[in-house]
């Protein structure tokens, strides 16, 4: 699971009105078109209601993706280019002589105002995402994997801190400096370096292991895992609980995709492979260098020693 | 090395690829001597199933002379004699234990696409797109095998590769769907299909004790090798109404237990047969289902239905109220090959059946694509093409 901060942004908050007046306009443009034709002043014939009932098809459309995603700029502008094509119509409609001239013209108006709220709330929600680099929010992830092995070797496994980066994509090595102290070191996009130390704080053997990074790591986050029987001798449930504080600006973009622009995968990802190694000894590997590529050629064999753990 | 790699739908290229290396301490390297196309690589032919990639090796029934081991692997040496499961299993999971090795919970490295699409992923499988595990497959000159620790099966001396290649995966793929029929002294057992894995289901349910076996397909030289090499009775569905025939040949109680060995590519001749073919054309569902539609509708009250016809997404118009309301079982699964490996050699050697009677065709590993083609259009009566690629 990945949790957000709980309260909407003003911005959010503004496209979750735009919604509602897309679907309500959506629903009259669809049900009544011949009222809406008399209300813009075109006049109501089969060809105009026809164009108005699949303007409000697009409305509705719109407003219920606005409704889904309100932190997504793209539905906002879809709004704008749908209110384009509004304005498109509306102008064609002032060129007939059968149009009321003073209500399309009122219309037009009204669809002006409407698009530049359009634009201003999806640059709004532009500047934010994503949601997860917002300075002031912590992102709350947690993810359980069931293990075939007893609770004491998982335990025991996870508390010798030199097996992270055999099973932890990004973390590059990890020295214990202490017996609850470990430096970290991993890499980012583009070869950026992130540093920061970690104190544990809780430490039951076979139940739970809490840590928090210290003061000065380039990564401000804590985080816990406990252990417990799986029923009917199915071995261990492991439970990981990781908080973190992304920064703000350049470096914050980089954290959040080091923890992955899906964090709640990449903790899945992790500990898949945590299972594997404690499992089988090793990670399963593709014969590709990952997905999206021909099978063959291997991946490099650097790579594979390293994610495998394979010494040689 | 050669391997025949898929380029698109229904195009093939035998290619030179890098040869494969030990990337983990479990893997071995297997030199393939024979290699089969399967009904299941017809899917992949025709692009039914997702997450292929241009150049991506197939093949997962093959067999061959270990050449290579990693660090950990200690029952098998270079120069051993292998036959390879067609499901990756590393034989620790709890999957494993429970000897359900096609749901092995380690082997698939890329298990989060098959999430995305099932809720949780099965094994990893040579050669069978990337959402099975993006590994290269064994219509190749060489394979990495990996957990070979757990997978492949030593072959004893004195037996040919054709006596042995097919518990790579059809022979126990029909052996399951039959195994799965539960059955009891007396029952008659109706398989939709005659194809390879077919054809194995109709000599596995007689292994089984069925009393009578009834096939049913559409090509009179399918179901000649049914009648004359696999001793079941046998219906064409273009020739006589399947549901009308079974119920007379069973004395009105219906089939016991009903197999399906078809698959998502059914074909059913009619309005049923159209509707299907304009559904998947328009991707509102990704199989065609006819043959499990009616073994639903023909099986007796009480009875199973066995599925071992591949099927990957959504199909349509799925006869729940039949299986609720006869009370049915539903039985299906990737055969968990490595199960069955051992007692099937076992019924090899002593001669209770004979395995190469399904072999139609052999050909060099370089008409891969040809092969295909026969195999796809049932052309020049094509039953099973083994590759020689050494």
């Amino acid at each position: 699971m990945t949790h957000h901060g709980d309260e909407h942004t003003n911005a959010e908050r503004l496209a979750i009105g735009l919604g509602l007046f897309s679907i309500g306009l959506g629903l009259a443009e669809a049900l009544a078109p011949g009222s809406v034709a008399r209300l813009i002043g075109v006049p109501s014939t089969e060809r105009t209601r026809s164009t108005l009932r699949g303007m409000g098809a697009r409305e509705m459309a719109t407003g219920a993706a606005i409704l889904a995603q309100p932190h997504r700029p793209e539905w906002l502008w879809a709004r704008v280019g749908g209110d384009a094509i509004d304005l498109a119509l509306l102008g064609g409609a002032l060129g007939s002589e059968h149009t009321d001239r003073r209500r399309a013209a009122a219309g037009t108006f009204a669809v002006l105002g409407a698009a530049a709220l359009d634009a201003y709330c999806a640059i709004e929600l532009g500047r934010a995402t994503p949601a997860f680099s917002r300075g002031r929010e912590r992102v709350h992830v947690e993810h359980a994997v069931t293990i075939n092995k007893p609770i004491g070797e998982v335990y025991a496994f996870w508390r010798d801190v030199q097996n992270f980066p055999r099973f932890m994509r990004h973390i590059e090595a990890v020295e214990a400096t202490g017996d609850r102290r470990s430096r970290w070191r991993a890499t980012g996009p583009a070869g950026t370096r992130f540093e920061w130390q970690a104190e544990i704080t809780d430490d039951r053997p076979d139940e739970r292991i809490a840590w928090r990074s210290l003061e000065g790591s380039d990564v401000e986050h804590d985080g816990e895992v406990t252990f417990s029987h799986a029923p009917g001798a199915r071995g261990t449930e492991v439970r990981v609980r990781l908080e973190y504080a992304p920064p703000g600006g350049a470096a914050g973009r980089a954290i959040a995709r080091l923890f992955g622009e899906e964090p709640e995968q990449q903790i899945r990802e992790d500990l898949r492979r945590f299972k594997q190694l404690i499992e089988t000894g090793e990670i399963a590997l593709s014969d590709g260098p990952g997905l999206w590529r021909p099978a063959q050629p291997a991946r490099r064999p650097e790579d594979v020693t390293k994610l495998a753990g394979v010494q040689r | 090395m050669r391997a025949n790699c898929w380029m698109g739908t229904r195009h093939l290229e035998v290619t030179e690829v890098p040869e494969p290396k030990i990337l983990n301490p479990r893997d071995a390297i297997v030199r393939i001597t024979s290699t089969a196309i399967c009904g299941s690589d017809l899917h992949l032919f025709n692009g039914f199933i997702p997450t292929m990639r241009r150049g991506d090796v197939l093949g997962h029934e093959f067999m061959g002379e270990v050449v290579e081991v990693g660090a950990a692997v200690r029952n098998l040496s270079a120069g051993d004699r292998v036959v390879v499961p067609f499901p990756i299993a590393c034989g620790q999971c709890a999957q494993c234990e429970r000897e359900m090795y096609s749901l092995c919970e380690n082997s698939n490295p890329n298990a989060w696409m098959a999430e995305k699409l099932w809720g949780y992923s099965p094994c990893g499988i040579f050669g069978y797109s990337h959402m099975l595990g993006g590994y290269a497959g064994g219509q190749a000159e060489y394979a990495r095998v990996p957990f070979a620790d757990t997978g492949p099966l030593k072959v004893p001396e004195g037996l040919t590769d054709d006596q042995v290649l097919f518990l790579s995966d059809i022979f126990p793929t029909g052996y399951m769907a039959a195994d799965m029929c539960h059955i009891q002294p007396g029952d008659i057992v109706a398989v939709w299909g005659c194809g390879p894995v077919g054809q194995f289901a109709i000599k596995s349910a007689y292994l089984l004790g069925a009393e009578r076996v009834i096939a049913i397909d559409r090509f009179p030289y399918r179901l000649d090798i049914a009648r004359q090499k696999a001793g079941a009775e046998v219906l064409n569905y273009e020739q006589v109404d399947v549901l009308e025939a079974l119920e007379e040949m069973t004395g009105g109680r219906g089939p016991d237990a009903c197999i399906d060995a078809v698959g998502l590519e059914g074909h059913a001749p009619g309005m049923m047969g159209a509707y299907d073919r304009i559904k998947t054309i328009m991707m509102l569902e990704t199989g065609r289902p006819p043959a499990l539609r009616e073994a639903i509708i023909a099986c007796r009250s009480g009875g199973t239905v066995s599925v071992a016809g591949v099927y990957g997404g959504f199909i349509d118009k799925f006869p729940m109220g039949a299986i609720v309301n006869k009370s049915l079982t539903l039985r299906s699964g990737q055969c968990h090959v490595h199960r069955y490996m051992k007692p099937l050699l076992q019924r090899i050697q002593s001669g209770e059946i004979d395995p190469t009677f399904v072999i139609t065709h052999h050909m060099p590993l370089d008409q891969a694509p040809e092969a295909f083609d026969l195999f796809a259009n049932k052309e020049d009566e094509c039953l099973k093409v083994v590759l020689r690629a050494h």
